[in-house]
């Protein structure tokens, strides 16, 4: 069954005026933020294919922005993101970037902020639904409808034991699981989507592990329509 | 889910004696591990969401970002109360049976039993406009429920808030209606579609006149074999109804067909509970759906290269709009650019981009 219930059919709440082009997108620009983990100073995001042909009449600019703001779908500021970015002094460069992407719908977005850079590229599939594809130059697929942990760490024997060994310690289950990396024992990257949140404790543990660094978490399931 | 068709769902609403929203909801509490007291608080918050769509619609400025579209469910308001274009009649009255969603103010009369003035006569063209206005809400980019999606989300709030108000129903009677609207459209998305990239218009705008349609048969006291019949008599009259919005924009002509469809859903629950059946058994008018849907050319789903959007005027608003026309991808992005639009665009010192 492509549609699991009641709720894929009634919702979700959202602003206006397209699933795909504006529900979708608020979601890339706030997966991006959460990556990213704190407000930006600077954000600079490319839009492709049908994103890029119509971005303007169904405020896709406006969209990713309010998610960069940490906006949901349906925060009825959105229509004024870009001056509430301006207020809070965040520079936005939105633009159609060059050549073709994979998807129609597809946005890259480069962040910046508290000394750090975040870089996601996505596409928006349709009703709301985004597929996340690359994270900081990794390729990775996720689609943020679970909480969704990525965790960046050296590329070692044993790491990945070690990171589902705490879920599982936890009572965690795994949902679905990508992981990639630059080159042996170099920088790699595990994202992990989950039935249910990751509490401070696991979030601690893992730290904890040898050769883990930064831990992000993308997640709004909860409070969200 | 304990159906996977229309037919099956009558069947165990009929084998339990209850209705299609009760049946919903028990399997929705199953599916989704959460107290049905939990799922009615969800959807009674998107009635929420629905209603006071329907208030900003008629008492605030609708003007679309492209311009193209607003302000037409005003203009019905207006001229259903025989106030004509410029003045507007001064009394107010709730919108609800609860009365939350608090005066309209001084836009029309929205709840009074008048309109006399419209051919449709009061209720439906009450419909009408309040379906109207939720939709030109999505297309100014206000907030709305997908129901079951945004292209088509003024359909179930203009026939349920409209029948709200005039047979005095409570909002726990109207979220009823939004679980039995919900199996309905539960059963069109997985036997067909509910998107126009995959099925043209008829995927929406029709999926979400049956869901209406059938819903109101329930919440006027039909049986669900007559809510069933509803849906089927509704998706027969918009089978083959092609996506081809102007410039890409769920605006034209998708916020009229929404208020079509809100008529028509009160047509086709008329005849349902009239005891108009659908000869041809409505879960096979799904299956017709998927079949036209999926015969349907590319240009006619959702991609603004075929029908209304390439006409000599649709052609024009988009040249205006981007400067260029969509399916001109070569040259799409330098003449993107060089588009009165984009010039528009804040930009930044050229260091910024080095990132």
């Amino acid at each position: 069954m492509r549609f699991k219930d009641v709720f894929s059919i009634i919702g979700p709440a959202m602003v206006g005026p397209s699933s795909s082009h504006t529900a979708g997108a608020v979601r890339l620009g706030r997966a991006a933020r959460r990556l990213l983990g704190v407000q930006p100073e600077k954000a600079e995001i490319r839009l492709y294919g049908s994103f890029a042909d119509t971005f303007r009449g169904h405020g896709t600019d406006l969209a990713v922005v309010g998610g960069i703001l940490d906006f949901d779908t349906d925060d009825e500021r959105i229509p004024h993101s870009l001056e509430l970015a301006a207020s809070l002094g965040i520079g936005i460069d939105v633009r159609p970037g060059k050549g073709l992407a994979a998807h129609p719908n597809t946005a890259e977005i480069k962040l910046v902020g508290a000394g750090r850079k975040a870089l996601l590229k996505g596409a928006s599939i349709g009703g709301g639904t985004i597929e996340v594809e690359q994270v900081n130059g990794f390729d990775v697929r996720f689609s943020a409808v679970y909480p969704t942990l990525l965790i960046f760490h050296a590329d070692r024997m044993g790491m990945i034991a070690e990171i589902t060994g705490l879920l599982s310690r936890q009572k965690m289950n795994i949902g679905s699981m990508d992981l990639d990396r630059k080159g042996r024992s170099g920088d790699a990257l595990t994202v992990i989507e989950s039935d249910s949140g990751f509490n401070a404790e696991l979030l601690e543990s893992l730290a904890a592990i040898p050769d883990v660094g930064d831990i992000r978490i993308i997640d709004w399931t909860e409070g969200s329509m | 889910m304990r159906f996977r068709t229309l037919e099956q769902l009558a069947a165990v609403c009929m084998a339990e004696q209850k209705t299609i929203s009760q049946i919903m909801l028990e399997d929705q509490a199953r599916e989704s591990g959460r107290s049905a007291e939990q799922e009615q608080e969800k959807m009674s918050a998107y009635y929420q969401v629905m209603k006071a769509a329907v208030r900003k619609g008629l008492t605030e400025s609708t003007v679309s970002r492209s311009g193209l579209t607003g302000l037409d469910a005003q203009r019905i308001m207006d001229y259903r109360n025989g106030s004509g274009g410029s003045g507007r009649s001064g009394s107010s009255s709730t919108v609800g049976s609860s009365g939350d969603m608090g005066s309209i103010g001084n836009s029309g009369t929205p709840g009074s039993p008048d309109g006399d003035e419209a051919l449709l006569g009061g209720p439906a063209s009450l419909a009408l406009a309040y379906a109207l206005a939720v939709s030109e809400v999505n297309a100014s980019m206000g907030r709305i429920v997908a129901t079951p999606t945004a292209g088509s989300c003024g359909i179930i709030p203009g026939v349920f808030v409209s029948a709200q108000e005039r047979f005095v129903w409570s909002d726990e009677h109207m979220v009823a209606g939004l679980f039995c609207s919900g199996a309905i459209g539960y059963v069109i998305a997985n036997n067909s579609f509910v998107s126009g990239a995959e099925g043209g218009c008829q995927a929406e705008v029709g999926s979400a006149i049956g869901m209406a349609a059938g819903a109101l048969v329930e919440l006027r006291g039909g049986t669900a074999a007559q809510a069933v019949h509803a849906v089927g008599l509704a998706l027969k009259n918009t089978l083959g109804l092609i996506c081809d919005p102007v410039a890409g924009l769920v605006e034209i002509p998708c916020i009229v067909r929404n208020g079509f469809g809100a008529v028509t859903a009160l047509a086709a629950a008329d005849m349902a509970l009239a005891g108009v059946r659908s000869v041809i058994p409505s879960d096979e008018v799904i299956q017709v759906m998927l079949e036209v849907g999926s015969g349907m050319p590319e240009k006619h789903r959702e991609t603004a290269k075929g029908g209304l959007a390439r006409t000599p005027t649709g052609r024009r608003i988009m040249r205006e709009l981007y400067g260029k026309e969509k399916d001109d991808d070569a040259c799409g992005m330098k003449a993107a650019r060089k588009s009165k639009l984009l010039r528009e665009l804040p930009r930044r010192p050229k260091e910024d981009t080095q990132l």
